[in-house]
Formats: structure tokens, sequence, C-alpha cells
């Protein structure tokens, strides 16, 4: 099965504090993390593992530049066999729906009998994976928590209310968003990373995936984020103010009076 | 002995003695070539190790731990069981070559350890020898020690092959007295003298009636007996536990005598050259070194490294001695002596499991107490390196590696927030810490490492250890946000690639300070610098200092306040069994007036890890209980109230063990820098050379 | 301003509160408007749902076919890419369905696609000004949409509440007709229920709900110490799942369990909306966290800024105290 993983790199939010720069406009990049995005990691071990079990190749993909090349890398270092980077000045500033248009040209050019996205990024909309089946005219599902190959076709199931799962049948090609939580992704080292650094990432840019700017970029953006900004604070809770012992009294009186004691 | 071997030739003359003897010399001897040449394959196929190096240490450790037996009376009656069957065995052994040589050269006499005395000596040497091998059998079969017992999955062989060769030993002796009981003396009249009550002395008890003639078939018998005895237990003891005979001497010689430190990935290998590796760690057999094999060799099975494993003792699957025999069968199975050889099979998953390789603490318990000086702690890394190769981490050890690769500290907090333990309010007027970055220098770096840094518990012992080094004058400074966890426990968990990394940083942040020595509180931070990185100003730690202060004079202590406490010191693994820093803290305790002290029955080289440090924090172990729980009964019922330790790993460990042991309110734990800031008598130097006294501050 | 259309997931004739909430972001965008539900189906569970909205939407679109029995994303995309106007602004609860549903559908709609809506700053004849947060909610970020050729928004459950006093009776227009025939390449199986396991959170008044603050498995017993004293159950967030310190039984959020109890506890919880997302009813909410800072203080009653580790055992001895008190 020839499957395309879509990644992304992100500022890893539990390595980071995320806080507005001092402009207060933008949120603070100076000593930020990156990493892959932790849903598409999830999705580039299941798309390892249904490779190990049924044959095929694993592409990882991004929209980006030269510092995206870092997760492209440890990606490969995890075992994907190959990685592409989609770039160009006009694909700056694009949207989703941009994005997803770039991913699109991409695939059109290639093969691929799977496409696998992580269901959303920390500072993105959950949205890339559909647009991009609708694009194609491929069956979509999300949040998939479970993938089991038949054929031609896959049973997969998807996260829904209550920790219940939806099980679906879809045909391939198609296209999945994974949520976190499928597997348990291997361990990639920094050695492994040095093992890859001389495998070559192809780069196409806007002429080989035919691309127009009416499609990408910032002028085709309708989606546009203004600024970042922290909301100035509601009342919030009465915050208990004395010692451990007085405000745990104070907290058993209060869930008595509200017949919390049973 | 002539006249006996003609008196033999004239009653048994269709017997000659001689061509018997000397066939079963050159067969046994043959025999026996054939097997060790076949046991030495594995070696010779394996990775190199240099230890041919320092060749007087090395004569010196055999004479203590070989010749000496220095390791044995650690567990006293076993210990001395074995010291004596040493001793006989080696006085016994020119009386058996001779009894292997004469039957064939008849004018043969071993120089120096032959005639009378020497006889004499032997013939008790038999006997006792004898008596210990019916204690040895006794004591397996009967009383049967825990330290012994094998999985079930062993089956029972292990302790019908141990009977049957003390029982083979105890006929080598038998054989050997029936020998000396029938054989003529020099003047060749009459029997040779015996010592009275000895094994060869009762024999010629029971043949009192015998004449000359008739005591030639015996001795006949017995020599036959005697050498077939010695060949049979010569090529069968390199199938078994008991290969340590012929192997224990060397070894001890090749043993390792660098403490404290890890093998590189590769011996033959410069580090910079690493990338050109295929394959880190061991995966298969054949990864090991050959020191190592020889250490599965020579594994006695004695159980001793068992018996002190914190791992083992908190029920998690890891045994020490298991993983050498398990090896050691493996070896056995895969290079037989009698058929092919077969290798190249994944070491974990077959023989060991995962979870065994994570479950150790590198605490060296093992190593401490090994008679044969098996290595431990190397091979444990090497397989964790071979299991990092494979990605194959378990889930709780891949996030505080991401974040140390990422932010330099397992916590995945900022590095920016590194030195912010110094910035607590009253903390930061009394003392304010130096952050030597390039603009500020000093004379000593305190190297404070990622968990006195970053958790909250914890920065009360940088806190502490700050304030100690002001009080004596130490010109001090931390790197702060340039200072990168010291990778100590990421190189023992196997990530070697991450850890140079680390190194490289550190090394560099430290030279780039121009300090000229080292301070730190924390023991793995001590044993990193001090042992996996190179070229950097001398270390010490924070007992050290303090100790030489009290010694000095430099420092006094109030008298303590509560009277109701009483103070157990645990040693922590890496101050102590690794870096031997055994009496500094205690003379520090016992310089604090009113300081009730008592020793648990397992302190200095035999201290019970605490459960381990760095990322041993994080992982999740299967166990029945946890190490720090034991530790902390251990010193409940030494009749302690209060642990002292001078690590925050234990620290953080036995603090939580109370808790979970239900010992809260009848226990507390405190660090040694808490305890000596809060009782220190503070002297700080005036401008006006009138040196004036302050109570040092009630801590935080 | 186009027409405004609210797209309601019903499930066996049930709908929940998220189609009032729809209605009210609807008049939000453009107050001159009526908001109109869609809702698919069939047989008499649709007629239900139909009923239910009548009471929020001035019109309600029924659209009847038996492939839509059950909500399939993939074949409710292709009836509302047939019956829907050109250029029109669809409203979508942003849940596990919806998720589902909107990229796809502005991508066949060709218009773009708002997520996770959390407030409305601003709407002018062609554009809306929208607030989103972004990761783990830290921080918020104003965006700007141009609405010429339609929209498709995801609205955060919960951000709009419904207006009490805007009781309406709408009218159901059925506009099965238009529909045709459906067919998509993904079908729905079956569900598989979770596992109850030995404790339904879903039945307690008080909870004891733990989070990553609780820093390991063994720790859980501080909670569960806790929670006996109170006659309490003990429940907790995602992240305590995934790493397998509790079941998936004991989860509360949008991909866990819905609670709806007297008294909360959120203990080590920093207050991620996925997480308040599975408390429904207000309860009294008691934050502890060593953080001061962690947005759960915002919608709290009582915090105390404490590690949960010291003060749980606290509170638990204080109401063994109450509890001995209060028998005698």
């Amino acid at each position: 099965m020839e499957i395309l993983v879509c990644v992304r790199r992100v500022p890893d939010t539990s390595e980071n504090e995320i806080e507005l720069d001092s402009q207060g406009k933008d949120i603070a990049r100076d000593e930020l993390v990156y990493s892959i995005n932790e849903p598409d990691n999830y999705a580039v071990e299941e798309a390892l593992q249904i490779r190990d079990r049924v044959g095929g190749t694993v592409t990882v993909a991004t929209v980006g530049g030269e510092d995206d090349e870092e997760v492209l890398r440890r990606e490969l270092a995890m075992g994907a066999n190959r990685a592409v980077l989609l770039s160009d000045e006009s694909f700056a500033e694009s949207d989703g729906r941009g994005i997803a248009t770039i991913l699109k040209n991409f695939v059109q050019k290639e093969k691929f009998d799977l496409i696998l996205t992580g269901v959303q990024a920390d500072d993105g909309a959950a949205q890339v994976g559909g647009m991009l089946a609708a694009m194609l005219d491929l069956p979509f599902a999300s949040l998939v928590n479970s993938i089991e190959v038949c054929g031609q076709k896959l049973k997969v199931s998807r996260e829904i209310e209550g920790g219940n799962k939806e099980v679906n049948e879809i045909d391939l090609p198609c296209v999945l968003s994974i949520q976190t939580g499928i597997n348990e992704p291997r361990y990639v080292g920094m050695r492994g990373i040095r093992q890859v650094a001389s495998v070559p990432i192809a780069t196409l840019g806007a002429s080989e995936l035919a691309t127009n700017s009416n499609s990408v970029g910032r002028n085709a953006a309708k989606v546009v984020r203004i600024d970042y900004f922290i909301p100035a604070q509601g009342k919030g809770a009465e915050i208990l103010r004395g010692s451990r012992e007085e405000n745990a009294d104070k907290v058993a009186e209060l869930i008595a009076a509200r017949g919390g004691l049973r | 002995m002539v006249d006996t071997i003609s008196a033999i030739s004239t009653a048994t003359s269709s017997l000659p003695l001689r061509e018997l003897i000397l066939s079963v010399n050159i067969a046994g001897l043959l025999a026996f070539s054939y097997v060790i040449t076949r046991r030495l394959q594995p070696l010779l196929r394996a990775q190199s190790d240099p230890r041919f190096d320092r060749p007087l240490r090395r004569l010196q450790t055999v004479g203590k731990y070989w010749f000496g037996q220095w390791r044995h009376p650690r567990y006293k009656f076993a210990g001395l069981l074995h010291v004596t069957i040493f001793a006989g065995f080696l006085l016994l052994a020119a009386r058996a070559f001779s009894l292997l040589i004469q039957p064939v050269f008849p004018q043969f006499e071993m120089p120096v350890l032959s005639g009378r005395i020497y006889g004499l000596l032997t013939d008790y040497a038999a006997t006792v020898v004898f008596v210990c091998m019916t204690i040895a059998i006794v004591r397996r079969v009967v009383f049967k020690p825990a330290r012994y017992q094998a999985p079930a999955e062993f089956g029972k062989w292990r302790s019908v092959d141990a009977v049957i060769l003390l029982a083979a030993i105890a006929v080598l002796m038998l054989a050997d007295s029936l020998v000396a009981a029938t054989t003529l003396g020099r003047d060749h009249g009459t029997l040779q003298p015996l010592a009275a009550y000895s094994l060869p002395w009762f024999f010629r008890q029971l043949l009192q009636t015998h004449t000359a003639n008739a005591l030639a078939p015996i001795n006949f018998g017995g020599s036959v007996l005697h050498a077939a005895t010695f060949y049979f237990l010569l090529c069968y003891r390199p199938f078994g536990i008991q290969f340590h005979v012929e192997t224990s001497l060397f070894s001890i010689y090749f043993s390792k005598l660098d403490r404290g430190t890890v093998k590189p990935v590769r011996w033959d290998i410069p580090e910079n050259n690493l990338d050109q590796v295929k394959s880190f760690g061991v995966k298969t057999f054949q990864d090991f070194t050959w020191k190592h094999i020889l250490d599965f060799y020579s594994c006695a099975d004695c159980g001793r490294c068992a018996d002190q494993c914190p791992a083992y003792a908190a029920g998690r699957p890891l045994a020490p001695r298991l993983l050498t025999i398990k090896a050691r069968d493996y070896a056995f199975r895969h290079y037989p002596v009698f058929s092919k050889f077969d290798n190249g099979h994944a070491l974990v998953g077959t023989i060991y499991t995962e979870d065994e390789v994570w479950s150790c603490t590198t605490c060296g318990a093992c190593e401490e107490e090994c008679p044969l000086l098996v290595e431990y702690i190397d091979k444990i890394v090497d397989l964790r390196r071979g299991l990092i190769d494979d990605a194959n981490v378990p889930q709780s050890l891949q996030k505080p590696l991401k974040a140390l690769e990422s932010r330099g500290n397992p916590y995945g907090k900022l590095e920016k927030k590194r030195a912010d333990w110094t910035l607590a309010a009253e903390f930061k007027q009394a003392c304010p810490v130096k952050i030597l970055n390039g603009r500020t220098q000093a004379e000593t770096l305190y190297f404070v490492d990622s968990t006195t840094s970053y958790d909250e518990r914890m920065q009360a012992i940088g806190r502490a250890s700050a304030r100690i080094l002001q009080a004596i004058g130490e010109d001090f400074g931390i790197l702060g946000a340039s200072e990168k966890d010291s990778g100590h426990e990421v190189r023992r968990f196997g990530e070697e690639t991450l850890f140079l990394a680390l190194r490289d940083h550190n090394t560099e942040a430290i030279r780039g300070a121009g300090v000229k020595k080292i301070v730190t509180s924390d023991p793995h931070a001590l044993n990193a610098l001090k042992h996996d990185y190179n070229d950097l100003p001398p270390i010490e730690h924070i007992t050290q200092v303090v100790a030489r202060a009290v010694r000095e004079q430099e420092m006094r202590f109030r008298p303590l306040a509560n009277g109701e406490q009483v103070f157990a010191y645990h040693d922590p693994c890496y101050l102590g069994r690794h870096n031997q820093v055994y009496e500094d803290p205690r003379a520090v305790l016992d310089a604090i007036p009113g300081l009730k002290r008592v020793e648990m029955t397992r302190s200095r080289d035999r201290s019970f890890c605490c459960g381990g440090g760095g990322l041993m924090l994080f992982y999740e172990p299967q166990e029945e209980q946890r190490i720090g729980v034991l530790r902390v009964r251990m010193a409940a019922e030494a009749g302690a109230n209060t642990i002292v330790t001078a690590c925050p790993f234990c620290l953080t460990n036995l603090e939580d063990a109370i808790k979970t042991a239900g010992l809260e309110g009848k226990m507390t734990a405190i660090d040694f820098a808490e305890l000596v800031d809060q009782q220190m008598v503070q002297k700080r130097p005036h401008k006006d050379s009138e040196t004036k006294y302050e109570t040092a501050g009630t801590g935080d | 301003m186009n027409r405004i259309f609210a797209y309601i997931v019903q499930r066996a004739g049930m709908i929940d509160d998220t189609a009032a909430e729809l209605a009210q972001a609807a008049r939000k965008i453009d107050a001159s408007q009526t908001p109109i539900a869609v809702v698919t189906g069939s047989g008499t569970a649709l007629d239900m749902a139909c009923d239910s909205l009548r009471s929020f939407f001035g019109e309600v679109w029924k659209i009847s076919h038996e492939a839509l029995a059950y909500p399939n994303a993939e074949l409710v995309r292709q009836a509302l890419v047939r019956l829907l106007p050109e250029k029109s602004i669809v409203l979508i609860s942003h849940d596990h369905f919806g998720i589902d549903l909107a990229p796809g559908l502005s991508i066949k709609l060709d218009c773009p696609f708002l997520s996770d809506l959390v407030s409305i700053d601003q709407v002018s004849e062609n554009s809306i000004k929208f607030v989103r947060q972004e990761f783990g909610g830290q921080v918020s970020a104003h965006y700007v949409c141009d609405l010429t050729s339609g929209a498709v928004i995801n609205v955060r459950p919960g951000a709009f509440r419904a207006a009490p006093d805007s009781a309406l009776s709408g009218i159901i227009v059925d506009k099965s007709d238009g529909l045709g025939s459906l067919a998509a390449k993904r079908r729905y199986v079956e569900t598989i229920v979770a596992e109850t396991g030995d404790v339904d959170i879903t039945k307690h008044a008080v909870l004891v709900s733990v989070g990553r603050g609780i820093q390991e498995k063994d720790n859980v017993t501080i909670a569960e110490d806790l929670a006996e004293a109170l006659g309490a159950a003990v429940s907790c967030s995602r992240p305590v799942v995934d790493a397998k310190w509790m079941g998936k039984s004991r989860q509360v959020g949008s991909s866990g369990k819905t609670v709806k109890p007297k008294v909360y506890l959120a203990c080590g919880i920093s207050g991620a909306f996925q997480h308040l997302a599975g408390i429904k009813g207000k309860p009294f909410l008691i934050a502890i966290n060593k953080n001061a800072k962690a947005p759960i203080f915002q919608v709290a009653d009582i915090g105390i800024v404490d590690d949960l580790l010291e003060f749980l055992p606290e509170l638990t001895s204080k109401v063994r105290e109450l509890r001995g008190a209060v028998a005698k």
C-alpha cells in the first residue's frame, strides 16, 4: 500500500510556555522548541505499522520551509521511506484551504492508496484532512483510532462521544485523520536522525506542483488571523488564602453544605 | 613408591599401572584441551575489551580477591566454608599432580611441595575438604538456602548438578586419602607417615590388618580412582557452575579497575567514529565483549548478587545472577562443545525480557558483592543501548528523553528557568548566587543538575548548599541556563548519542566558565563529571567539602533542638559504593552536638538502593513493592525516625516511600545539606577582620 | 448577508443543548434573520427531532432518506450540497460529527471554513471578526473571514448560551424530495459502546477528578481515599487515561463521559475545554492546582492554589473529622 502522511512542525505545547511577545500581538517565538505535531506522529507510526503488515511504502510530506526539514528527517529516522518538502515563496501565509490545495496538487502527481493526517494541531483547525479528501473526491473519516486492512477496503473506528467507537467501512483510496492513542509510537533518538542525515529530501515548488496564486498563499487566504491576545479574565474562582489546614476545613464544610457528604 | 609399584606390578602383573595412568593422563588432558578450546571460541568471536593494561595493579587484585578470597567472608558461614575449601585446594594441588605423575615417572617429586611436612598438611587438607563437601551437600539438600533457588523454568538439574560436583570432589578426597594411606614411605620399609586423625589416617586404621602386598591393589585402585575422578572433574567443570575453578583466576585478573565508569560503545572505535558503527549495544551474543563472556562462564551461581539486588528484592523481573546464568546457558547451547555453533539470535525477547533490562537501577550492589568480580552494569547498559538502537523504548521514557533533547532536562521546563531556584525572595537577599555567564567569574562551580534546579522540593537542597558554600567563604557560582542535565542516567539508560551531546555541551560551558573546582550536592552529577566526562577541574561532593570544613574547624554546629530524633544515614549508591565516600558524611553528622545516630544493617558498601534516580523516576516497573518502601522499613527497624541522605533522588524516593509505607508522622527524611544548613553556626568574615557569628536562617 | 442555516445532529430523535446554542449564534451573526435548522434522518426519529427543533428555529428543514438514518457525515454532506442554496452560511457544532463534516463541506460548497469559533467580535455585511483559542487555551486569537461566498462555521459547544425567552413555534419544511439517491464510499457498520467498568461516573453526585497533576499511577490512591471519605467516585481527564493510570470509563470530557454531578473537585486539571465540555449542569466546582494561572480557575467556584498531593490527604482527614462529628 502506498501511504502518504501529511505532517506539520509545531511548537510543542507541553515543552513551551506560550506567552505574548513584547508587542502583544503575536506569541513570543524566540525560545520555542518545535517538534512534529503529536497526532501526526501517531499517524506516521500507524502508517509504518500498516506498511510492515501489508507491504508498500510510506511517504511523509509537509508544507513549509527549510526549518521544517528537521521534522521530515525525524520521520525518516522513524522508518518512513521518503520525505518531500512542499516549499515555495508563494505558499507563505496560506490558510488551511491553501495548505490543502498544495497537498492536493502533490497527491495528484503521485499515486497513493491511503492518506493520513493528524486530527488537529494545537494552533490548527482540524481541517486539512477533510478538505484534502473533498478536493480529491476521496472518502474521509476523522478521529480514527483503529485501522484494519481488508483488501481494498479499510475497517476503521472513530472516536465519538462517551468514549464510544463508531465502526465504519471505507473504500480505498481514502483520507483519514488520526487521533492520539491509536498506537505507541516508536522512539526516535539523535543517532537515528544522524543516520538519515544524508538521505535526500525532495523539494517541490509552485511550478512542479502547478499551483497558482489564486488558490494558495496570502492572497487566496479567506480566513486570516489578525492577532493573538490574552482575553481579560472574568471574575473566576474565589481563591482561598488560608493555610492548608484552614483551606481543607473550609472546603470540607462547603462540600457538606451542598449535600456532598453521603 | 617404587616398591609399591613393583609390588602392585607383581601382584597384578596383567595390569600395567604405569601405562593405565599415562593413558588416563593423556586422554584427560586431550579431552580437557578440546573442551577448553571449544569454550574459548565465543570469546574469540566477541567484541574487544582492553584488559591487558596495568599488570601490577591486576596482580594486586588477584592477590586480594583470588588468593585472599577477600569478598567471601561477607557471607560468614558460606564464606568460611569456601575459604577453607579454596585453601585446601591450593594446598592439595601439588599433591594431586604428584599422584598423577608419579605412577608414570616414579622419580618425580614436586619441588618444595612434597616431603613430610607437606604430606601432613595435605593429609589434614584432604580431611577438611572432605568434611566441607559433606557440609556443603547437606546445606544444599537439607537447608536449601534461598539464595540458591532457581525459578521453576530452570528445572531441578541445577541442584542435582551441584550435588554431583560436590560429591565428586569428596570422592577425589577419598581416593587421595586411600592412596596416601597405602603408600610406602621414603625408606621403603614402612608405609609413609600420616597426620593423626586425618582421613588417610582413618583409612590406614581400617586397613591395619593388610599386608603390603594386599595394600598394593588398593593403592592401585586409589590411584586409578583419583586419576579418573580428577579428569572427570576437570572435563566436567566447564559444563557447569564449577567452571569458575578454572576461570576465576582470569576473571579476577581481567576485572574492571575503573569504578563508576561505563564502557564506551565499542572499545576499538573512538567516539568520533561512532557514526560508522552499524549497530549499537548488545543485541546478539557476540555483541558482548570477551570479558563479559568470561564472566558468564565464571559465575558460581552463589546468588549473593541477587540477594543484595534491590530490584530483585522488590519483585522486579531482574536477578543479576539469572542474567548471567541465562547467558551462560545460551553460550553452552549455541556454542556447544560437541556440535555446530549457531549464533545471531536476539537476546531480548528470547532469554531476556525488556522489563528485566530496564529494571536495573545501576546501584552496583551486585558488583560489590560478587566474589568473582563479575560485572553487571556495563552489560545492562549495553543491552539498553541495543534496545534504544532498535527504537524499542518504553513509552514512559520517551517523553523525558525527548525533553532532555530539546530542553536539556527531563521535565521539559524552559532553560531560562533553570536558575529560578535562586530567586526565592528571602533566599535571594541572604545568599545571592552568581551566574557564570562570561561576565561574572568564580573559583568554584556549583553544578546543580536538573532535579535540584527544577523540582520544587529539591530546590531546597540547592538553596541549603548555596548557603553552606557562602558560610565557608567559597567563591562560587552556577552555570544557570547554560547548564544542561549531566546525562548520567541518559548514558546508563543506553542513549549514548544524547549523552555525548549533553556532555560536550556541559564540558564547553564548564571550561568556558574558567572555574578551578566543582562542587555538587547530586551524587549522580558527581559520578558523571568525575567518570563520564574528561578534562574537567577536580570535583567534590558537598559532604566532602563540609567534612573538610569541620576538620579544619571552619564550621561549627548548634546542638540539635529536637531530642526525640534518631537519625539513620542512608548511603546514596553513587556517593558511597561507586565513589567510596562513606566516612565524611558520618563525621559531619557526629560533629553535630546532640545528634543521635544509628547505623542500618545494610550500610556503607552494603547500602540498599533507594530505587534509582534520573530517568528511573519516570520508568514504570513491574514490581511487587517499591524499593524505597523496603529501605524505609530498614531504617525503622534500626530504630531511626529520621533518615538523612545526601542525594536529591534518594530524598525524593524516600519521602515518597514514607507516605506509601504509611509511616507519615512516624518517619521523616532530610537531606544532608538541609540538616547542615539548619544547624550550622555561620561565620561571616567582616571587612574589619573581626569575625562575627550569626545563626543561619531556618531554611526555606 | 447570506442565509444562515444550522445543521443539527439527531440521534434516535434526540437533540442536545447545542441546537439552541447554534440558534443563538445565528442570531448573533444576523439578528434580522430567523435561523433555519437543517436536520437529517428517517422515520419517527426524524419527526421527533423536527418537533423539538421548532422551539428554537423559525424554520426546520426536514431531510428524510433511509440512508441517513444514522448520521454519516459523507452522506450528510452530499445531501446538504444538493439542497442548500449557494453562498449559505452553515453553522455546525464543533464536536465529533462537526469535525467530520465541516471541512469537506466547505470545499464542496466552495466557501471558507471557520473552526471551533468561541465568540464573535464583529459582523459586517461581508465579513466576520471572531475569536478562536489555540495552544490548549493558553492564548486566544482574532480572525477575520470574508463571508461573501458564504461560510461553514463550527461553533464551540457552550460558547453561546441559549436565550431563555426566545421560544418559537417554527414550521417544518420537508425538503426530502429534492434529494435523489445517496451513495458514499464510507459505510456505517456499528457503534461499540465503551465499557462502564466497575464504576459509572455518570451516576455519581460528587466526583473527585484527577488530571496530569496526579503525576503517577501510585498517587491515584490519594484521590481514592478522598472519594471513599466523601462517598464519591474518582474520575479523570484524558492525559490520565493516555498514560494508562486510569481506565477510559473514568474519563470526563468531549471524548469521554458527560457527567452532571452536584459537586466536582478538579484536582491537578488545567481546565482545557475538551475536559470541561464533559461537565454539564453547573456543579459546584472546586479547583485545586499548583499553577495559579491554570485556566480552570476561570470557571471554578472555589480555587485552592496548592499541590494536590499535599492538599487532598489534608482534605480527606478533615472530611473524616466532619463525618465523625456529624455522626455523633
